[in-house]
């Protein structure tokens, strides 16, 4: 399994570590609840280095992204970051990526489990676009500054204006003075918040140095138990769960991201018939009426007892003190208010179609 | 890792413990198994009257990323559960020895089964050699 490289630190300081994508990772160091808490309400830092990166450069990086990706890319300007998908063909989802817009390259943050086949795939579409395609994952160290409090603790460790940094925006700089780092201002939290981008080398400097910076202001290590549950409440996607080679954008509630009308892209065909289509099923977020928890693969069914769909991602939602779940259901049972039955090993509990997201979130835009 | 591991009970090695209270026995997860689940948020515990068998799955304790079965870790017929639990189940990682006990069975065969069961010393070192394989 690979380590990042703070892996050590997270032991000292008393994180229990699970397997992510090939990754051996932290999930938590005193509590999933307590350190979602603590990112909603003041901060938290994430090591997200197992995360992917891969530079894409020359003369055609822009029409070359623009063929692999469902975003229009012309969009982002240098200087800016947008959420983009890469799909099949037939309209499934590779991956879900986010594209930094900087001097001179685009870089491309893709899912930790998908870094291989995604570089894989860009070589295999890159035909005779002049681009260079670059996999600098094993040498960057990624993470995320979260939440309220997250703005006032990197202003203070950073000569840029971090403040004057739109929501999205990226920009190259300094940290601690000396450590050259990207500083973006994305997440995936559904809070404001940052993510940064250092060299290996520097990795612990950086998350030492910002522990210590943000520790009046509560600022506290969170892993990736509570990484899941920020993202879930806010409704943002989880390759594996609520996007994958089966499942389509609209399906997913993602047709914002794709922008049929900016000339080909893969999937674009695809696409442009399931829009026009319609999609049979949809993904809604369910409450859990009767006594227990939703979890990823349960059977939803109808109250009259069909199987119409499959729970995507569900938790006790530590924000809302509910027990909510993300599933994808036959079209027809996806209004809000409609009553069905969630299959939690084997016994049908009740469950109700909710308004999504869960929590709205709390960008500074 | 230093966990809790009293003496005077018996342990499965899938992390239940057991007391015997005369004629009736106690059952619960022990302090390492409650460390290694997080924060419990949720517990399903059979009815009164059910009878199980040795290591069959009698419950489920739910942290927030995943569900856990709970075994039987002897023979017997339920006789009482920890009605609180369902509404407290932070009761399981607060106090998992006292307030945060399961279930009570009456055992079928208790002079039988109890060999297999580890004491504590005995639970201690399957603990150490599980988590050395982490």
């Amino acid at each position: 399994m690979k380590r990042t490289p703070l892996y050590d630190r997270h032991v000292a300081m008393g994180a229990k570590t699970v397997e992510f994508g090939g990754w051996d990772m932290p999930v938590q160091y005193t509590g999933i609840i307590e350190e979602h808490h603590a990112t909603r309400n003041a901060a938290g830092l994430f090591d997200i280095s197992h995360m992917g990166q891969i530079n894409v450069r020359g003369p055609d990086a822009l029409p070359f992204l623009q063929y692999i990706a469902t975003q229009d890319v012309a969009t982002i300007a240098e200087g800016l970051a947008n959420y983009s998908l890469l799909c099949y063909p037939d309209g499934g989802i590779v991956d879900d990526i986010f594209i930094y817009h900087l001097p001179g390259r685009y870089l491309v943050v893709v899912n930790a489990s998908n870094v291989d086949k995604d570089f894989a795939w860009m070589q295999e579409h890159r035909q005779s676009f002049n681009v260079e395609i670059e996999n600098i994952s094993d040498a960057t160290a990624m993470f995320a500054l979260q939440g309220p409090k997250a703005e006032a603790i990197l202003d203070r460790v950073t000569d840029l204006d971090v403040t004057a940094l739109w929501f999205h925006g990226v920009v190259e700089g300094f940290l601690f003075g000396d450590v050259p780092a990207i500083i973006a201002r994305t997440g995936y939290t559904g809070e404001d918040g940052f993510e940064l981008f250092v060299e290996n080398a520097s990795a612990t400097r950086v998350w030492d140095s910002l522990l210590e910076a943000g520790k009046a202001d509560g600022l506290r290590p969170v892993g990736l138990g509570a990484r899941d549950s920020l993202r879930f409440e806010p409704k943002l996607a989880l390759y594996g769960h609520e996007i994958s080679d089966q499942i389509n954008p609209y399906e997913a509630g993602l047709g914002w991201v794709v922008k049929l009308e900016k000339g080909d892209f893969i999937g674009r065909e695809a696409l442009q018939r399931i829009k026009v289509e319609g999609v049979r099923r949809k993904l809604v977020g369910l409450e859990m009426v009767g006594r227990g928890i939703a979890r990823q693969g349960y059977p939803v069914a109808s109250v009259e007892g069909e199987t119409l769909g499959e729970v995507t991602s569900g938790m006790p939602a530590p924000t809302l003190g509910k027990n909510l779940a993300l599933a994808l259901v036959r079209t027809d049972l996806a209004k809000i208010g409609t009553e069905l039955d969630v299959l939690i090993r084997g016994k049908p509990v009740r469950a109700v179609v909710v308004k999504t997201p869960f929590y709205q979130s709390r960008y500074k835009k | 890792m230093a966990n809790n591991t009293p003496d005077n009970l018996r342990y499965a090695k899938t992390h239940e413990w057991v007391r015997v209270d005369g004629d009736e026995v106690t059952v619960g997860i022990s302090d390492y198994a409650q460390e290694s689940l997080g924060d419990v948020v949720f517990v399903e515990l059979p009815s009164v009257g059910r009878t199980l068998a040795m290591g069959e799955a009698f419950g489920v304790v739910e942290s927030v990323k995943a569900a856990s079965d709970v075994y039987a870790p002897v023979s017997g017929e339920v006789t009482a559960i920890n009605e609180a639990l369902l509404d407290a189940p932070e009761t399981l990682n607060s106090d998992p020895y006292g307030e945060g006990w399961m279930l009570k069975l009456r055992p079928s065969d208790l002079a039988g089964e109890q060999e297999k069961l580890l004491d504590a010393a005995a639970y201690s070192q399957h603990v150490e050699d599980e988590a050395s394989k982490h």
